[in-house]
Formats: C-alpha cells, structure tokens, sequence
C-alpha cells in the first residue's frame, strides 16, 4: 500500500526535487479537503513509484503556506523535479488529478 | 444493473440511500466525488438540523451520516457522474469512462455558490476571492476582510470570520437583510462587523501574490476599500450538468435557472428519474429539507422498481 507523504519544514524541499510531485495544501477543519482526502489516499497508492503524492497541514505548516502564497484550501500544487508546474483550487474528482499526474508523466 | 443509483452524496444523496436499502432495494449505489457529507461540510455552525440540540460545525453534523446511511447495504463508489442517459434503463457516463446500468436514478447533485459577478473575480478566486470561511478564514488572522452578501450564509459566516479576524465589511446591495432576524441582531451586535449597505463590488484588484482590495460601488459613489480577502455568499446554482445530453438538452424538464421540475414524490417527468434537495425547483436549501427530500425521492424509487 503507497503512503502520502506528510511534508514539512524539513522534508518539503527535498521531497520535491525529484520526479513529478502532487501537495495537497489542506487542513482539519477544512469541509472540502476532507472531502478529497479519500482520493488524495487512492492517488498515493495508485502512483507508488511513479509520482510522489504529498499533503501539507497548513495549520501547523504555515511558513510553507505563506511561501507558496496559499490563501485558499484545498490548493493542490505539482511539482516537476523542482519546477512549479502547475495547480489547482478546490476539491475535484480523482479522474482531473490523474489527468494531471499523467499529462506530467508524459 | 443496479436497482437504483443515486448521484451526490450531501444530506438528500446519503438519506435516500438509508431510504432505499432500509426500504428492500437491494443493488443501491451513491456515487459522490470523494468523501460523502455535501456542502454542509463548510459551515461553521449548523443550529437549525432538529434533534442536532448544540450548535455544531457542519462537519460535526455530518460525521456519523455515512455510517448510517451505509448501514443497510448502500454502497458508496467514489466517482463523478458525468452524464446520465436514458434508453431501456437509464445509463451513467463516469468520470473514468466507464458505464452503468439502472433501473432507476435519484439526482441529489446540489449546489454551489454563484459568482456576483464583478470584475476581478475569477482572477483573483482562491487568491483573495474565497466561498467558504471556515476553509479560508484562517489565511486572513487579526486581518480585514470583506463579505459580499445579505442572505443567512453570508450573515452567519460574517460572524465565524469576526470571530478570526480584526475587522469584517459586510456589504449587502439593500439596506435590509433576508437573514433570520436573530442573526441579523448578532451581526448588528457584533462591534467588528461594520456594515457597508446599498453597495455593491465594482472590481477586485491585486497582483500576482493575490487580492489586495475591492472597489465598491455606493449608489453612485465609489469606495476603495484595502482588503485581502473577500468572501462571497450570494446564493447558490444547481449543479445540473449531470442531466445535459450530447445535445445540449435536458434530459428532463427544468425551470429557467436549471432546476429540476418534480412532483411532491419527487419525480421529475421522466419515469424512474426522481431529483432531491437543492438541485431541485422551490428547494428550501436547508440540511433538513435536502434530508427530507431524498428519504421521500428514495420511497418513489423503491415504488418504481416494484412495480416495473
Ligand atoms: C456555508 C454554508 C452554510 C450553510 N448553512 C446551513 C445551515 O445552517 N442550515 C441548513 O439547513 N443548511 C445550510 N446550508 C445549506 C445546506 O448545506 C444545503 O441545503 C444542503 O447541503 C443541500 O444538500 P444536497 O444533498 O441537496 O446537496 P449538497 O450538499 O450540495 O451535496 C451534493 C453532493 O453531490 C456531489 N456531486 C455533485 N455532482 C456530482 C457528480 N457529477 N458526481 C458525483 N458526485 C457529485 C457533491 O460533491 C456533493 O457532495 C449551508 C450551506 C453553505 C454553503
């Protein structure tokens, strides 16, 4: 079973630097997000070994929010080997975050 | 094929499913995008679900539903409905590409807040411009923002944000409010909320890191006001796309803004397609109507499916 990775001030740097990366800028108290968190699990497992799924608690992750200017959540951001490629606001279906993962895979 | 499928899994979605297996329908499935619970979920407080005594957030009101709802048999696929489709038995496009079969078919897909529709919003939407407080409101602590709206939603959640933030401008097109009138005594009570009345939003400017402010539109005079957020409740579309066919027709009668025309059983013109809860013509737009709706669309189904 893929895991998400949970990122923080000391991971999130090194984490996205490789390879295509999808965050999930989320938080507890947040409807919306928990509402994707099932499918952010599924993506996980689903892209093990070909794409890294991760989320950040904004809550307790704010200096990363504030980088990334995040002002609204769920924000979902793909990284490719570093580079901000592209992004997302607010819950959608699994089927739009794979388009994504996969037109980044390529 | 299955007996029944319901589309959306907010309250009307989640209770016609308890409806219709608790009923005897055997192959049930709800299809919601992710996380059944609707959009209650981001509500900061629900104080009007009866039998729910203390005032909860609307993720604490919907916790146990699915449990319940699940309980007798209904099952949950988390996919998205892109189409629905009648032929012999009504068929469902999904998100994936897939198909399925049913013999009957509940459309509990529900709402989602309209844009007033000023110049800036789209640009600035999840960058300033927010729909949900209990979301966003964070983003924006012991920091001003505005609200744009004069219905219960935008009252209540002017509230919740005062609570989080050093000053909300609450700007409403009249100068009365169709709120309930206890709430509107809150918010007049409340010394951070600061009314702007008769106005509307002309345009919301920033630059590439978000909002920066909103110019307002007074009867005629003009207010620049400097705020990075601004949270817009001004009612709510159906989410009706589900019922659109390849020609761009409905696949049963609506009214002029979309909503789907049923009976008191909750059926729509088309035998075996029943609606439920806000997606519906003269829906209250309530948790308890919504609720309501989707055990009485549900108890039509279980009719349906018998006697076909
Ligand atoms: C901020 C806010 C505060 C509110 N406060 C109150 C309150 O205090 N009291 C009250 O009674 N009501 C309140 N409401 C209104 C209440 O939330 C709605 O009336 C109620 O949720 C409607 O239920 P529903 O099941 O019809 O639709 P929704 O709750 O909108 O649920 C529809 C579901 O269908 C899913 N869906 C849509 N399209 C598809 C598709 N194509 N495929 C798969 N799934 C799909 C969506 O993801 C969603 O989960 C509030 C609403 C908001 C936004």
């Amino acid at each position: 079973m893929g895991k998400y990775v949970e990122l923080n001030a000391s991971n999130f740097d090194e984490t996205i630097k490789n390879g295509v990366v999808m965050v999930d800028f989320w938080a507890p108290w947040c409807g919306p997000c928990r509402m994707i968190a099932p499918v952010i699990d599924e993506l996980a497992n689903e892209y093990e070994g070909k794409a890294t799924i991760a989320k950040v608690n904004t809550d307790e992750e704010q200096d990363i929010a504030i980088r990334f200017g995040i002002r609204s959540i769920p924000t979902i951001l793909f990284f490719k080997d570093g580079q901000l490629v592209d992004q997302m606001i607010g819950a959608a279906s699994k089927d739009v975050f794979k388009q994504k993962l996969d037109a980044l895979l390529g | 094929m299955l007996d029944l499928a319901i589309v959306g899994g907010g309250p009307a979605g989640l209770t016609a499913g308890l409806y219709a297996t608790r009923g005897g329908l055997k192959n049930v499935v709800m299809y919601e995008k992710g996380m059944p619970g609707g959009q209650i979920t981001q509500s900061s407080e629900v104080e009007n679900y009866p039998g729910v005594c203390k005032v909860v957030t609307g993720m604490e009101l919907m916790e146990c539903w699915p449990e319940q709802c699940m309980r007798f048999g209904l099952k949950h696929e988390m996919k998205e409905v892109k189409r629905v489709k009648k032929e012999k038995n009504f068929i469902l496009e999904l998100g994936n590409g897939e198909t399925v079969k049913a013999k009957s078919v509940i459309v509990a897909t529900g709402s989602t807040p309209k844009r007033a529709g000023f110049e800036g919003e789209d640009e600035f939407l999840g960058r300033g411009v927010s729909t949900c407080a209990t979301c966003d409101g964070f983003f924006y602590k012991d920091k001003e923002v505005a609200v744009l709206g004069g219905g219960d939603t935008a009252l209540e959640e002017s509230l919740y944000l005062a609570n989080i933030c050093s000053k909300v401008y609450l700007i409403h097109r009249r100068d009365q409010f169709r709120a309930a009138p206890a709430t509107v005594q809150r918010v007049k009570n409340n010394p951070k909320i600061e009314f702007i009345l008769n106005a509307k939003v002309k345009k919301a400017y920033g630059n590439n890191m978000g909002l920066e402010g909103v110019i307002i539109d007074q009867q005629g005079k003009e207010i620049d006001l400097k705020v990075p957020g601004l949270f817009v409740f001004v009612g709510m579309n159906v989410n009706n796309s589900v019922l659109k066919q390849e020609d761009s027709s409905f696949l049963c009668e609506v009214n002029e803004w979309g909503e789907v025309i049923v009976d008191l059983k909750m059926r729509t013109n088309i035998p075996g397609l029943f609606a439920a809860g806000d997606i519906r013509v003269d829906a209250s737009k309530q948790v308890v109507c919504a609720a309501a709706d989707g055990a009485t669309a549900a108890l039509s189904a279980i009719s349906f499916v018998r006697e076909s």
